[in-house]
Order: C-alpha cells, then structure tokens, then sequence
C-alpha cells in the first residue's frame, strides 16, 4: 500500500525518538547485531547490501578506531528523499547512527552531506547540539558506561562518484573523489584505513525504527526477500509528484496509478544508474529481487522522446565518470556518441551493437558501481525503444 | 635504520593500492589459499594477487596500468579476469585474494572486453605508431597488436587535441599520447613522492596535468624522469638533443668530445637486444669514436676528482666541528652528484642548501675541466669545443643548462645525451654495438678507477669516498678492514642504509691535503656515520628524520640518489625498469669495478697529475672553487 506524499504519514513520523537507542543500549552488541540481522534490512542507497552483514563484519574487525558514516552526498538524478529525512527526520538518523557505533565499537560518526544541501547544515548543526545537551551524543550516552559516540558533518563538493562509499572515503580523507579496489572493503579498510560503516541516511534511519519497533514488525512488511517500507523520490510526468512511501514488492502499475502516472509509457526506476521499465512490463515490482531503487522513480509521460531522455542520462555520466578507469571513462562518451548520431539518423544497426556490446564491458568491466551502472539506461531504452529510436530520418528530431 | 622512519607516503588510497597484509607464515592453516586458474590448481599465500598467482602457473594475464615498482591501481582495466560466482569481471593485478576461487582469464566476456577497452584507449590516442620515440617498445601497441586490433572500432584522433608541453629541459609531455593509466602520477607522488603531476577533471575531460596546467618547468618537477621510465606509451619522453648532437659532429670545425658516465654503459646493452647486466664500457667507445665523437673520456675521472674535493670539504666541515669548533657547522654533509636530488632539496629542504657538498657534479666538472684544461693542454678554442655528456639521466640535461654552470666562460657542458638518445645514434650509425671491438678512453683522462664506476648504484658515491677516507686517515689499506675492498653493507637496494666505521687510529696528512690540514688527531677515535639512499621518497624518509632530530642527525655524510637504486635506474636508462632489471645493472657496476686494475680514486693517476700539473693548491683551492664548486637555488614550492 502507498502512504501519501504527506510527511505526517511516513512510518518515520510513527517512531517515537529515543526508544530505539534504549531498546539498542540494552543489548549486547551481538544481540542488537542479531536483531538487526533479523529484521533483514538491507542497505536503502541502492546495492541493497545487508545492513546486519556489514555490521557485523565492521564489529568483528580488530582496531582501536572505527567510523560509522552516513551517506548524504544524495545526488542519483530524481532523488530527494534523504533531503525531506535531514530536514524532518535527522533526529532519527542521526539515533541510527548512535546506535551503529554501538554495534561496532566506534566513537566518531560522520555524515557526508550534499554539496548542494549545505543550507541544511544549521538545522542538522542544531539537532546534533541538542542531541549532546540531553545526553544521546558525547560521553557514556545515556548513562551507558563507556559508550562514548559524536557526530561531525562534512560537506562534499558536487561530485556524483563521492555517493560511492570508496570515493566517499577518499573524499573524506582530501583526495579526489575516485573509488577503490575491493576488496578489501571499507568494513575493513575504510576512512584513514580503519574499519568503516557507510550506510544510507534512510538506513540509518530503519535502524532506529527497527530497534524502537522490533524486527518482527519490519520483517512483516513487504516481501520475502525485501524486507520493510521504502521512501521513494517520484519526479517527471505525473500528476503528483513528491515523496512517497511504499511496502517494498509494490507494482510498478500501481505505484503509477497513486502518482497520477497511469499513461507513462515507461518509468526510470533507480535515478540514471537504473532501470528503465517500459509499459509492457508495469506488472513488474519495486523490490530488490526485481526492479531495484534507491528511491528515485522519473515518470516518462506518451510524449516523452526516449532519445531525449537517452541523451540526458548519458551526458550525465558523462560528465560525472570519475575519470579513473577505461571503460567508464572513455566507454560513457562513445555511448553518448552513438546517440547524437541516431539523433540525426546516422547509426547504423552494426555500430549500435557494438555500443551495447561495449555496454555490457561496462557493466562487467568498470571499477565501481557508477560505471557499471551508467550504460544501464541506455542498454534499456535501446532494449524496449529501439524502433522509437531507429525510426529517425536524417534532419528530423 | 630504515625502521625509525615513518611512512611519507601522500598517495591516496585509491591510487596506492592496499593489500591484506601478507602473512608471516604462510604454512599456517588459513595462511594459503588454493585458486583454480583456467583449470590448474595453485597454493597461493592469502593476499597474493590474482595476476601473480597466474603467473606462478605461467599464464600471462596483459596490464597496462599495472607496474612492478608502483602501487596498484587497478583503473586500466586491461587485466580483467572472469571469477566463478562474481557478476563483474575483477582487475587481476588488484584483487587480493582471501578465499578459493575459481578464474578464467581468457573467456569471451574477458576478451571482448580487453577488446574493447584496447579499442577505447587507442580513440583517444594520437600519433602514428612510425613517427612515435616509443615504436616498438610501447605497451599500447603491444597490447593492440595482442587482440588483434585491425580497425580503429570507436575511431582514432587525426588531429592532436592539445599542445605538447616542451618546457622542460628534460621531460617533455605530450597528452595527446596519453591513455590515463596513471603511472606517472604514482611514480610522481608514491615512488618518488614530488607530485608533480596528479590527474584533474573528471569524466572525459580528465587529464594528467600539473599545477595550475603550468609548463612542467615552472612546476615543482626534480626531472628525475621516472615518469619518463614507466609511461607504457611515447606521452612521456626526454628532450632529445640528437640532431643538434650530430649536427655538431658533422660540423667540421667543432671538437666534439663526449664524456660517458658509469651507468649506461652497464645498461645500453638492453636497447641491442642483450639481457640486463652486461656491460659494454669498451665496445661503446669504439662505437662513439665510428659515430664520429672527437674524444671519448670516462665521466669517472671526475668521480674520482669528486672525491677529492667532496672529501676534502667534509675533512674540512669535520675539522671545523671537532677541532676549530668555529660557529655551527652544516653537517652531515650530502652528496651533490645526482641533479634530481638536488633540486628535489631545493624545492623541498631549502633550509638544508648549507649542508650541500659544494662539489659540482662530475657532469659538471668535466665539462667545466674540458674547456679550460683540457683545451689549454691541446691548443683548442674552447668555443669550437662541444661538450657532450652521455648519462643515464634526464635531470643532467636540466643540469648543464643551469645559468651558473658556466665557470670554463662558455656553456661547461653543451649537451645531455640518455643512454636511450645514445642507443638510438648508434642504430643509426648502423652500428652493431655487442659486435664490436673494444677500446680504451682516451688520453689524457685515460680509463678511472673502479671507485669511479660504483658512482653509478646507489651506495657507490659512499663506497667510493669511504674507500679514500680510510687510506688517507687511517692510513691503512681497505683490504685489511673490508674483503677485498668491497664494502658491501653500503651495496644493495635497501631503501636507507646506515654504516658506522670507528677511526681506530690516524695516519700521516698525504701531501696533496697538506695545505688544508696539519693532522688528522681531530679525528682520532671518532665514530664516522654514513647513511645512504636512493629515490627521493627514500630520500624524504632521511630528511624527515634529520628534521626531526632522529638517529640521522648525526650522521656525517649522507648519499642521495634521486633515483631507484642510483643512476642505474636513472630517467634516461633503458625502458623498461623493475627492481630486478635494476639489480642487474647494480651488478655490472660491481663486476666491472672488480675487474679494474685500479679501485680507489686517490690512486688514479690522471687525478694526481691534474692537481700536480692545474690544480697545483690541491684540493678545495680557491681555483678547485672557481672551476669545479657551484652554489645552489632556494627554490622551494612556491610556484609563480
């Protein structure tokens, strides 16, 4: 079922602040671990990793330092859902991540926050300030002995990659924002080479929920393998866009018919790194086993030339490749290439498929996620529109 | 000692790479890990890359960004293997392994891929393979060559799309060549730690640039050229000096004599096909003299000189410290021969410029000695006299274009000439180098000593000087403190090496030190305390630790060597390089000194004559100063 885009409506607004921290600090890490293990949450960003799992790992790591941080550099095109969680939930994110350094053994939180959400800055300043004046930051929190546990923010500077949690770090520690090797992974070698959980602000945020409410109550929502609600990001030709939650496993159809999207003819589901899901296939879900997101769903109304939208996407990664490896940095703008040429009617159907065969190098061949991502969109739309998109004559747009 | 300094590293993470630690021992249970490549089954310890584990199997797996002296950045993507149970394909040579895995590393995906990502390099690379320094020893071609690269699949630039930077006296850029595997810039900033150079923009405007995109001279750059030895294409090369080289061989009234340093006789072997570690000190000068060079002497006459006059000058700061106790005194004294070193001090320790030894390279010497000396000797105008010097080098090419090396009244030294430049001359003399026939330098420099060779490895200069130290203080012979004279815990490839030699006794002042000591009783007992090393990273390491008052402070004299393992694994040596192509060479250089008559530099004899004959005050003199010292720039990091 989807909840109206009216913030008072989220489940967010139904948990009550402190009681996931109390519930968290009353276990021993290993059970709080198990707890959030059971609830099945998985990572709210988009690669769906296990929260449980990652903690768990970052907790059974050996050293003395260990970071928790929160992935705000939200900057998927068509998302901003972790924009409305700063703004009126980032008490709750912030407990989440109170209660991450709990599970792992970390003192320092840092949240990674959107160059472009730097006007956020005073409120989360505030809320970080009045968390430590009622004792939830700083020494042995809430009475916890030996808990000690605050928060810093970090601003990025506009780079897309710095959403990756490798790049992140880098940017974290005054590089350029370019991704890592893995393995090893931040939960072993993350921010000045110590252990490291990067999670979304949503993640975050379902910790708190999970640990107030029970994973028994979050389990029970949505599907077998998707476990929970979903903040989604609706944005393009509908009628009401905006911010919306939904049980994970909802069809796409019905999701539009909510939205006021009923005659798309295809919606992007997962920002330009996604999937583009055309009308024949709206019977498909939003759910990890199946059409994934991290919440950003762009509607393309009848009208909308697929081209266009190819285009757009593709000068994104282009623009926002890192620059580090081959196949991303080179690959994005030969794909970008053979769209102005079907623009102006000159791709040949031989040329095309050597693009989606590079596409498919990218997808298996580029060192992170952005690149393996990125030919994504333009895989899809050329799947389901190739006659949209062949049918051009020279000189027509 | 290499253990008291910390890690000066810059480099981030992303670049350099970072590895599960290797396990002490790996016959512990959990401490092997058993990998099945491409059928066959290999024990690899847990932390060894996929790329190495394949070739302990023999299957070569292709890189291009990979290098064996750089960390690993995984970005060029041209080592891609297919795991078992991994959506993605993994970069071979940056993927450690922790658990069995199952890998091909020649599927379809794995070689569509490659293909591609070959194909994808060469559209942003311009240049035609024929015209390029590199043809026939480019990894770009190569690697197209490999998969089969018949037509350009997503084009191929015709038309350069940016300027080369030919500032520099020594490295010259040319991006359009450039395939962005980034080696220079880890060779910059975690090989040798300057960072100079460092990737900016993002996505495909991304590019290898410098501060500010400023011409590389007016950037913080040593010219060490190692950059130069690890770019797999021609985007990186030295500037070459040839034509005008030839130019004034085929001018009839020009003199032109070349002098040739220790270090590419032991490695131009390489360019004609032969396996590092073969010198070819003698059948070079046959072939220099067939190319048409005038004169061909042996840079290690200077070397030798060098340690005089650098030796002396120590003696002298010693003799103010322990004895005079005259002020404060700029100790240790380093070591001045290698001209990447010294700019890299005065860049980046300009504080430090005291403790430079004043001493003029032997380059610069000899240059200096050639056109006034030498010209003197034989009735020749020096301004019809070229100097050229062929050294394993880029930063002597900056090096002889200094304003103040100008001491003889004209440029000392005219031209720097690689090991590479040199190799090239003589194939196009068509000059079958290994074939011919030996021959000595010539007069009046005739053939130096074997202390003058070792200039060429890292440790060498100190060997040298302790060599000489050790005769003429202690006034013992070598032999009787170190086997054969061979002083072997200053020799290898150890990043920082540290030797202390107690003076048991001192011996009679020899005549030619007569004018600057009476006796050596100031350094009766004393514990002398050398250190030495090589690359400038390492050299950082020393530096920091001096900074910081740390065991090295107190330290005498200090070689530097601005490149790995000395000039050996100079900028202008033979490409390609590794540690074990270094230690090759490192060989030669010690087989070569062995096999001398004469190994100590106060025992050649074209030394003594010149401070009996020229140099008549000795060592250090107010002529030595005018002729063979030299004053050094604060440069430090301010760039304009």
């Amino acid at each position: 079922m989807i909840i109206s885009n009216f913030k008072d409506n989220l489940t967010f607004s139904t948990i009550e602040l402190d009681v996931g921290l109390k519930a968290a600090l009353a276990k021993s890490r290993s059970d709080l671990i198990a707890e959030l293990t059971a609830s099945q949450l998985k990572g709210r960003g988009g690669a769906g990793f296990p929260t449980g799992v990652k903690w768990n790992l970052a907790a059974a790591a050996q050293a003395d330092v260990k970071y928790v941080i929160c992935n705000a550099d939200e900057g998927e095109p068509g998302t901003f859902k972790d924009r409305v969680l700063l703004s009126d939930f980032a008490d709750l994110t912030f407990e989440g991540m109170t209660i991450g350094g709990y599970a792992i053994g970390s003192k320092i939180g840092i949240v990674y926050l959107r160059g472009e959400y730097t006007y956020i800055r005073p409120h989360l300043d505030a809320v970080l300030a009045a968390r430590r004046a009622r004792g939830l930051l700083g020494k042995n929190i809430l009475g916890k002995q030996g808990f000690d546990f605050d928060i810093d923010i970090r601003m990025g500077s506009g780079a897309y990659v710095c959403g990756e949690e490798t790049a992140l770090i880098e940017s974290l520690e005054g590089h350029r924002g370019e991704p890592r090797n893995r393995p090893p992974f931040p939960v072993d070698t993350g921010f000045n080479k110590m252990p490291s959980v990067v999670n979304n602000v949503e993640t975050f945020a379902c910790v708190a929920s999970i640990l107030a409410k029970g994973s028994a109550w979050f389990k029970a929502l949505g599907t077998a393998r998707s476990a929970g609600f979903k903040l989604l990001s609706v944005s393009g030709d509908c009628k009401k866009p905006g911010i919306y939650e939904i049980q994970l496993g909802l069809s796409v159809a019905k999701m539009l018919a909510v939205v006021g999207g009923e005659d798309a003819k295809a919606v992007q589901i997962g920002g330009a790194s996604g999937t583009c899901v055309p009308r024949s296939e709206f019977q498909r879900t939003i759910a990890f086993e199946d059409v994934s997101t991290g919440g950003s769903v762009i509607v393309f109304g009848p009208d909308r030339d697929m081209l266009e939208v190819t285009k757009n996407f593709m000068e994104f990664f282009v623009e926002e490749s890192c620059g580090q490896c081959t196949p991303c940095r080179d690959g994005n703008p030969k794909l970008l290439g053979g769209i102005e040429l079907l623009e102006q009617g000159r791709c040949s159907m031989r040329y095309l498929n050597e693009l989606l065969a590079l596409g498919e190098t990218m997808q298996i061949a580029s060192k992170c996620g952005l690149g393996q991502s990125a030919p994504n969109a333009f895989l899809s739309i050329v799947k389901h529109f190739k006659g949209e998109l062949m049918g051009r004559t020279h000189g027509v747009h | 000692m290499a253990d008291n300094v910390r890690d000066t590293s810059r480099a981030p993470v992303s670049q350099a790479g970072h590895f599960i630690a290797p396990v002490e021992d790996d016959t512990l249970i959990g401490g092997r890990v058993t990998l099945t490549i491409d059928g066959q089954e290999v024990k690899v310890p847990l932390g060894t890359t996929i790329l190495d584990a394949a070739k302990k199997v023999g299957i070569r797996i292709p890189t291009l960004c990979a290098h064996p002296d750089l960390c690993s950045a995984g970005l060029c993507r041209v080592c891609v293997v297919e795991v078992e149970g991994m959506r993605t394909l993994q970069a071979s040579c940056a993927y450690p392994v922790s658990q069995p895995m199952k890998i091909h590393t020649h599927t379809r995906k794995v070689r569509q891929a490659r293909r591609h990502i070959v194909d994808l390099m060469l559209s942003q690379h311009y240049g035609e393979c024929y015209a390029c320094v590199r043809n026939n020893n480019c990894e770009l071609q190569s690697l197209a060559k490999e998969y089969g690269v018949d037509f350009f699949r997503f084009g191929h630039p015709d038309k350069p799309m940016c300027e080369k930077d030919e500032s520099s006296h020594s490295v010259i850029r040319d991006m359009n060549k450039c395939v962005m595997c980034r080696r220079c810039v880890r060779t910059c900033i975690d090989l040798q730690e300057v960072g100079a150079l460092e990737a900016v923009g993002r996505g495909d405007k991304t590019k290898i640039s410098t501060f500010m995109d400023k011409p590389l001279a007016d950037v913080v750059c040593i010219n060490c050229g190692q950059c130069i030895n690890r770019c797999p294409t021609g985007a990186l090369r030295a500037n070459d000096p040839t034509d005008e080289v030839w130019a004034a061989i085929d001018d009839p009234t020009k003199h032109v004599v070349i002098q040739t340093a220790p270090a590419p006789r032991a490695a131009i072997g390489e360019c004609f096909g032969q396996e590092p570690g073969h010198a070819l000190t003698f059948e070079m000068n046959t072939a220099l003299k067939l190319c048409g060079f005038d004169k061909v002497f042996d840079t290690n006459f200077t070397a030798d000189l060098t340690i005089f006059e650098e030796g002396a000058e120590l003696l002298l700061r010693l003799q103010d410290a322990l004895k005079t106790k005259k002020g404060p005194v700029a100790l240790p004294q380093f070591t001045s021969c290698s001209p990447g070193w010294v700019k890299y001090l005065e860049h980046f320790y300009p504080e430090y410029i005291p403790n430079l030894s004043s001493a003029k390279s032997p380059q610069q010497m000899f240059g200096a000695i050639i056109k006034t000396y030498y010209a003197q000797l034989n009735k020749i105008d020096p301004k019809d006299i070229v100097t050229v010097a062929l050294m394993p080098c880029s930063a002597k090419k900056f090096e002889c274009n200094r304003p103040e090396m100008t001491d003889s009244g004209f440029k000392d030294v005219d031209y720097g000439l690689t090991t590479r430049e040199l190799a090239k001359m003589i194939h196009e003399a068509g000059i079958d180098l290994p074939k011919m026939a030996k021959s000595d330098f010539d007069d009046p420099f005739g053939t130096a000593t074997g202390s003058g060779v070792i200039f060429g490895t890292t440790g060498g200069v100190m060997e040298a000087a302790l060599r000489t130290v050790i005769e003429l203080v202690v006034g013992i012979k070598v032999e009787n403190l170190f086997e054969h004279a061979d002083i072997i815990p200053l020799r290898g490839m150890d990043g920082v090496k540290y030797v202390e030699l107690k003076i048991p006794s001192v011996g009679e002042v020899p005549a030619i030190l007569k004018p600057l000591f009476e006796s050596w009783d100031f350094l009766n007992g004393v514990t002398v305390k050398v250190a030495v090393a090589h690359g400038t990273a390492n050299a950082k390491k020393v530096m920091e630790d001096i900074k910081n008052g740390g065991p090295l402070a107190g330290c005498h004299f200090i070689e530097f060597m601005g490149c790995p393992g000395g000039c050996i694994g100079g900028g202008g040596q033979p490409i390609p390089t590794s540690q074990t192509i270094r230690e090759a060479r490192s060989k030669a250089i010690y087989d070569e000194d062995s096999a001398y008559a004469v190994r100590k530099s106060h025992e050649n004899p074209a030394v003594l004559k010149i401070y009996t004959e020229w140099l008549t005050e000795g060592p250090c003199s107010h002529k030595s100063h005018e002729l063979l010292h030299t004053h050094y720039t604060p440069r430090g990091k301010f760039i304009a």
